[in-house]
């Protein structure tokens, strides 16, 4: 899933400080996991908005609305109407949901309320990892299931690196090297031949950003033709 | 009317709720301006509940429950003890300081502890003012009437 971190109040306030109805929009998916930007996250939000213009006299009216999906226009199309009422619009969803809002709301001025930070997994409440970079290529399946590309500091698919030492990483050596972990891992999986092949160059080429996917059962549909 | 404190009590239903209905009966004596909200366990206390009660007018909030170690839920209070952490973070940011907020360990039996947490918990807000609404300034007239003491000496009748 997607792993974001609360942007600093101070930031967010000053961003919204020019406007009295605002509406925080979250997002019930990702970041509602990583509690960035979920129901409660919004509550929280509004009352920290509301307590802060109290403080300095002003009045702000805040609405408060969470959507399962900011990033799917299915959830998303609903809110059209919703906005209407509102000055600005704060999203709390990653970079994808909040740049779809603006999209859809392109008459309103649309902020962001949370820092996307990577593709991650939840170890446990409140304690998240990155496994994905979206590198456009999966070398999962040769690598025993750890990421080269995400691991390893330096991206290597060839590994291990000279900076290794001890199994740990020369970047942070608290960290382990991920080609040691991968090389443990395919020996306990008895394929420790497989690193003998050379992997070829990472495609960076498709990696180009924004990157589009069609699937191909739509292609008709998309104006797609070979 | 003189200015006293709004404080908002958010207590665990088998220690501190315990300890302040025990210092009721045994007429014990502190401030009357806190209000007590009782929970089954206090890891259920929500930070939205700690500000929604400050966006209501508190002025102060105490989260009071078990003492480390004897949870009727184990680790509740442990849990209650993160949020409320946290919660003194936001407020922190907001503007409000986070002395507005604080979390107390009092066990069932310790009734002259909820008396001390209590009046300790008043004198902060006094000395903070309100939270929301910033006290008049002084008015030399009035000088003498109220002020200091007022809502203490008040005879707790149970909480």
């Amino acid at each position: 899933m997607i792993i974001a971190e609360r942007k600093p109040f101070k930031e967010v306030e000053e961003l919204l400080a020019p406007y009295n109805k605002i509406l925080i929009v979250g997002c019930g998916t990702c970041v509602a996991v990583c509690l960035a930007g979920g129901e409660k996250e919004v509550g929280l939000l509004a009352s920290q908005l509301k307590l802060a213009a109290g403080l300095k006299h002003r009045r702000v009216e805040i609405g408060e609305i969470t959507v399962e999906r900011q990033c799917d226009l299915e959830f998303l199309e609903p809110l059209c109407d919703f906005v209407a009422d509102y000055d600005a619009i704060l999203s709390l969803a990653c970079g994808a949901g909040v740049q779809f809002l603006a999209h859809i709301c392109h008459f309103k001025p649309v902020f962001a309320g949370v820092n996307t930070t990577f593709i991650g997994v939840n170890n446990a409440v409140g304690y998240y990892t990155e496994r994905c970079r979206a590198c456009h290529h999966c070398y999962l399946g040769i690598t025993g299931g750890i990421c080269p590309v995400t691991m390893c500091p330096k991206g290597l698919l060839n590994g291990p690196c000279g900076g290794t030492l001890k199994g740990k990483c020369e970047v942070d050596p608290q960290k382990d090297c991920a080609w040691a972990k991968i090389y443990q891992r395919l020996e306990l999986e008895n394929r420790l031949h497989k690193l003998e092949e050379i992997l070829p160059l990472h495609p960076h080429a498709r990696t180009t950003t924004p990157g589009t996917v069609i699937h191909p059962a739509y292609q008709r549909r998309y104006g797609v033709h070979e | 009317m003189p200015w006293t404190p709004k404080i908002l009590a958010l207590v665990c239903t088998y220690c501190t709720y315990t300890a302040a209905d025990m210092a009721g009966s045994a007429r014990m004596q502190y401030p009357a301006n806190v209000r007590i909200v009782k929970y089954l366990c206090t890891g259920r206390v929500d930070i939205l509940h700690i500000l929604k009660a400050f966006e209501a007018g508190a002025d102060g909030v105490m989260v009071s429950g078990c003492e480390a170690g004897s949870c009727h839920f184990l680790e509740g209070n442990l849990r209650a003890r993160e949020r409320v952490e946290y919660a003194q973070q936001l407020l922190e940011e907001v503007g409000l300081g986070r002395d507005r907020l604080q979390m107390y360990e009092i066990a069932a039996s310790d009734a002259p502890k909820w008396v001390a947490a209590v009046k300790e918990m008043t004198d902060r807000i006094k000395k903070m003012g309100p939270a929301l609404h910033p006290a008049p300034p002084p008015n030399p007239l009035l000088e003498g009437i109220g002020g200091e003491g007022v809502g203490e000496g008040v005879r707790a009748c149970g909480p």
